[in-house]
Parts: structure tokens; C-alpha cells; sequence
């Protein structure tokens, strides 16, 4: 399922100190090898992303795309190989997690606080100079701020998500994480999400979408990957390939 | 242009504890759970006490020290609950702050717990066995205090670790309660002093250890912290 994009107000990224120019990419992964006990979720990937890109990532349960995002995010560290976001070697300090925003299909959120006080929170946590009112403008983008003092808890799972995304992009990351951030969405979401997302790809973020859905990945792709046994079997610019198309791709490639 | 510059590690633990009892405090589940187990403790332990063969001041310690210990247990393990529930310490560990923040964060917020738990217990106790409060509060206090701060950084780690199993609740007071043993015992015995009337001279041998014990687990516990966050 594809979603219409709807234009929304462009809002520039806050510089960072891990944004300076240089011509290394957002993302750089070499030979990056992730084992749990003897399963080998990830074999030697080597992949870059720069910013303004979309890696939209697809294959089945148990091919390693979550694992891969987690060392992306620093919460787990690789066995052997390198990851570098924004020039900072993974599992980095707080220099390299102050520029990566994560989005999963779990909400990440405290139910028992409002939608406000959840991005509050987090824009804190990254230090922003007004937490309060760059969570108003997160909630705003995903078209929440009427719904911004109601408890989580008592908010719709598409709601929820959206609260999260609002959460994930408060400090308007230069690497956003994304592992199947619209299930759950409807439609509102889903366009809402979308539009957060070109945004911020327009504004020079490096994505990676984790996604099963072919076209949801596909309308923010600029390159995709195909991903089965913890390595790329297909990985290459999007193009302009169909979905159709690429449809026969991704069957042909996974068997 | 606005600048962002992460908070340092005990401004990221103020944050922490701080949504930690704002919602504590909008759910009040733990912290009643506590209370009510506390009043509840008290009264069967009243009822089963036999005042011909054994003083209050005898018992009180020990029945002060089984409610602080157990439901210091409640909180703590409502700790991580919190963060486990959708996953929101993913969320947490993303972001730039320390892991020793989170630690120190939570443990404040459950020393806050353990104390509010204290504070409404001990004048439970006086009130039931007769204790000559007014006297011996602030010693009591003082020991209570330094008590908890070794309970709830001992727990603290413990809730971390067992969070992320599917036996969690089993399991804290399982990998807890050995370690509490040394801050317990002291802390107990201390009280048991102050409470006979003796002078607190005499209960400063276990108050160093007590102390000792709170030093060695404070540093002990936010070193390994970080590592019981890795997969």
C-alpha cells in the first residue's frame, strides 16, 4: 500500500555538531557482522548511506533488518566489522545517538503521560534549547496538537504512532531509523508520516525504512536493498522501477 | 540558531526521576501497592505478637526491616516495568544521554519511593507498638536513609536486569534479596539499639558497615548498569 505524500511546511534541520561538512556519509557500514550466540543475524554488510537518501529495506521475518537497525541506533554492539553515523565508530558516545532518531512499531512511549509531556521529554533528553515548544511543533507536523494534553493511554494505535514519530523527530535528526513505522497507521497517519519523512529527506536526513510493504518503502526509496540471511542479496538505486516490477524482483530474489 | 547540547549526567538523572514520579504519581499503583502491603504487614504482625514474652522494642526492628525490604521490592520493580511496557527504554538508551544516568535516575526515583513508603510506615509502627518515636526519629531516619540508598541501588540493577525476562517478578526478589542481606542486617540491628535505648555509640560499628555496604554497592551497581543493558 502506497501513501499520497501532502505537502506540509518544510522545517530546516537544527544544525549539529556531528553534521559538519565533510565527505564522509551519514551512514557507513563495513564488513559489520552481528552473531547471537552461533545465529549469525548479520553477515558482513557493507553499505553507505548518504544524506538526503532513503535506504528502503525489505525481506523476510528473521532476515536481520531489525538487528541491523538496533547497531544503527547504538543499543546493540556489533560482533566484529564497523558502523559510523555521522563519522562517529558505533556504539559511539552521545555524539553519534544525539543525530539518529528511531521509529519502531512499538509506540516507545509512557502511557500514563500525555502526547506533550512524551516528546517534552525527549526533547530534553537531546538537550534543545525549548523543549516545550519543539514538542508543540513535532506534534503539530503529525497534525496531533489538539490531541497534545491527552494521556497516551487513551489515544488510538494510530494516534500512538504518530505520538512516537513525533517523539522520534523532535530533534530533527539526521539519521532516522524506521522498522515498520506504519503498521498501525491509518490513514491520516500514514499521510502524515509520509509527509514527516519527505521532509526531512528533503532537508538532507539519511533514512533507512524497514518495511514489508513494497510501496510504502518504495515512495521514499532512493535506493533499496534486499535483505535475506543477515546479507544484501540485492542492494541498488532505486531508479525508476515500478512497483509491479519490483515486485518480481523481490519474489525472484527471496525464492 | 538554537543550540542543543545534551544534559550532563545528573541533569539527564534529575529528568529521568522526574518522569519516573510524575507517573508513579498519575498511576499511584506501586506506591499504594506499598503502603497497603505495609498497613497490612503491620497489622498480622501485631496480632501474632505475644506482648507477655517478647518487648515491642524487641520486635519493632525486625518487623520495620521486612516492610521496607519487601515493599521497596513493589517499586523497584515497577522501575523498568514502566520502560518495558512499549519498549520506551529503547527510546531511552537512543538518546544522548549516559547509561549511568538512567541508573542514577531510577535509582533516585526509587529512593524517593522507598522513603514516601518510610515515612508513612514507621510512624505505623510507633503507633502500633508504643515506640518511643520522638526520641530516637532522627537516628532512625538517618539509618532508614542510609539504608534505602543501598536497597534501591542494589534493586535498581536487579529491576534492569530482570525487566527483560518473561519472570520478572520471580526473579527480582530471587537475584535481590541475597544482596539486601548485608544493608538489612545492619540497618536492623542498628535500630534494635536506638529503639532498647541504648546510646548510638553502640550501634556505630554496624552503621559503618551499613555505610561501607551502601559505598560498594552505589559504585559497584552504576558500573555494571550499562552492561545489563546489552543484549
Amino acid at each position: 500500500m502506497s501513501h499520497a505524500i501532502t505537502p506540509i511546511e518544510h522545517i530546516p534541520r537544527t544544525p549539529h555538531a556531528a553534521d559538519a561538512p565533510g565527505a564522509r556519509p551519514a551512514i557507513e557500514v563495513d564488513a559489520l557482522t552481528r552473531a547471537f550466540g552461533r545465529r549469525v543475524a548479520i553477515r558482513r554488510l557493507t553499505f553507505a548511506v548518504n544524506d538526503g537518501e532513503c535506504l528502503a529495506l525489505f525481506g523476510p521475518n528473521g532476515a536481520g533488518k531489525t538487528t541491523l537497525l538496533r547497531i544503527l541506533a547504538g543499543l546493540l554492539r556489533p560482533t566484529s566489522g564497523t558502523a559510523h553515523i555521522a563519522g562517529v565508530k558505533l556504539p559511539g558516545g552521545a555524539e553519534a545517538r544525539a543525530v539518529v532518531g528511531l521509529i519502531s512499531h512499538q509506540s516507545m512511549l509512557y502511557s500514563a503521560l500525555t502526547a506533550k509531556e512524551n516528546v517534552e521529554f525527549t526533547a530534553r533528553l537531546y538537550g534543545l534549547e525549548s523543549p516545550r515548544q519543539a514538542a508543540m511543533r513535532a506534534l503539530q507536523r503529525m497534525r496531533l496538537e489538539e490531541r497534545a494534553e491527552s494521556p497516551v493511554r487513551s489515544l488510538s494505535r494510530g494516534m500512538q504512532q504518530r505520538v512516537s514519530i513525533a517523539r522520534a523527530i523532535v530533534h530533527e535528526p539526521r539519521v532516522v531509523l524506521l522498522d515498520e513505522p506504519y503498521t498501525g497507521l491509518d490513514e491520516t497517519g500514514a499521510a502524515a508520516l509520509s509527509a514527516a519523512l519527505e521532509s526531512l529527506k528533503r532537508s538532507g536526513a539519511a533514512l533507512v525504512l524497514v518495511t514489508h510493504h513494497l510501496g510504502e518503502g518504495l515512495a521514499l526509496a532512493t535506493h533499496t536493498a534486499i535483505m535475506r540471511e543477515g546479507q544484501f542479496i540485492k542492494h541498488e538505486p532505486r531508479g525508476t522501477v515500478e512497483l509491479d516490477a519490483y515486485r518480481d524482483v523481490y519474489r525472484e530474489a527471496i525464492g | 540558531m538554537s543550540t542543543r547540547v545534551p544534559p550532563g549526567t545528573f541533569a539527564a538523572a534529575a529528568l529521568i526521576a522526574r518522569k519516573d514520579l510524575a507517573i508513579e504519581f498519575r498511576t499511584r499503583s506501586a506506591f499504594l501497592a506499598a503502603i497497603v502491603f505495609s498497613l497490612l504487614a503491620i497489622v498480622i504482625f501485631f496480632f501474632a505478637w505475644d506482648a507477655t514474652a517478647v518487648n515491642a522494642v524487641d520486635l519493632a526492628p525486625g518487623v520495620l526491616w521486612v516492610i521496607f525490604t519487601f515493599s521497596g521490592l513493589l517499586g523497584l520493580h515497577r522501575s523498568f516495568g514502566v520502560e518495558e511496557a512499549d519498549r520506551a527504554i529503547d527510546a531511552l538508551l537512543a538518546s544522548p544521554v549516559d547509561r549511568e544516568a538512567v541508573f542514577l535516575g531510577k535509582a533516585l526515583a526509587n529512593l524517593l519511593f522507598v522513603l514516601g513508603v518510610q515515612a508513612l510506615a514507621i510512624p505505623a509502627v510507633a503507633l502500633f507498638y508504643n515506640l518511643p518515636l520522638s526520641r530516637v526519629l532522627g537516628p532512625l531516619v538517618g539509618i532508614a536513609v542510609l539504608a534505602a540508598i543501598g536497597l534501591v541501588s542494589v534493586g535498581t540493577l536487579f529491576s534492569a536486569m530482570a525487566a527483560n525476562t518473561r519472570l520478572a517478578e520471580l526473579l527480582l526478589p530471587v537475584l535481590a534479596l541475597p544482596f539486601f542481606v548485608p544493608i538489612i542486617l545492619p540497618a536492623a540491628q542498628s535500630t534494635a539499639r536506638l529503639l532498647s535505648g541504648r546510646p548510638i555509640a553502640e550501634a556505630m560499628s554496624w552503621l559503618r558497615i551499613l555505610i561501607a555496604f551502601d559505598i560498594v554497592f552505589v559504585v559497584a551497581c552504576a558500573l555494571a548498569f550499562p552492561f545489563t543493558l546489552e543484549d
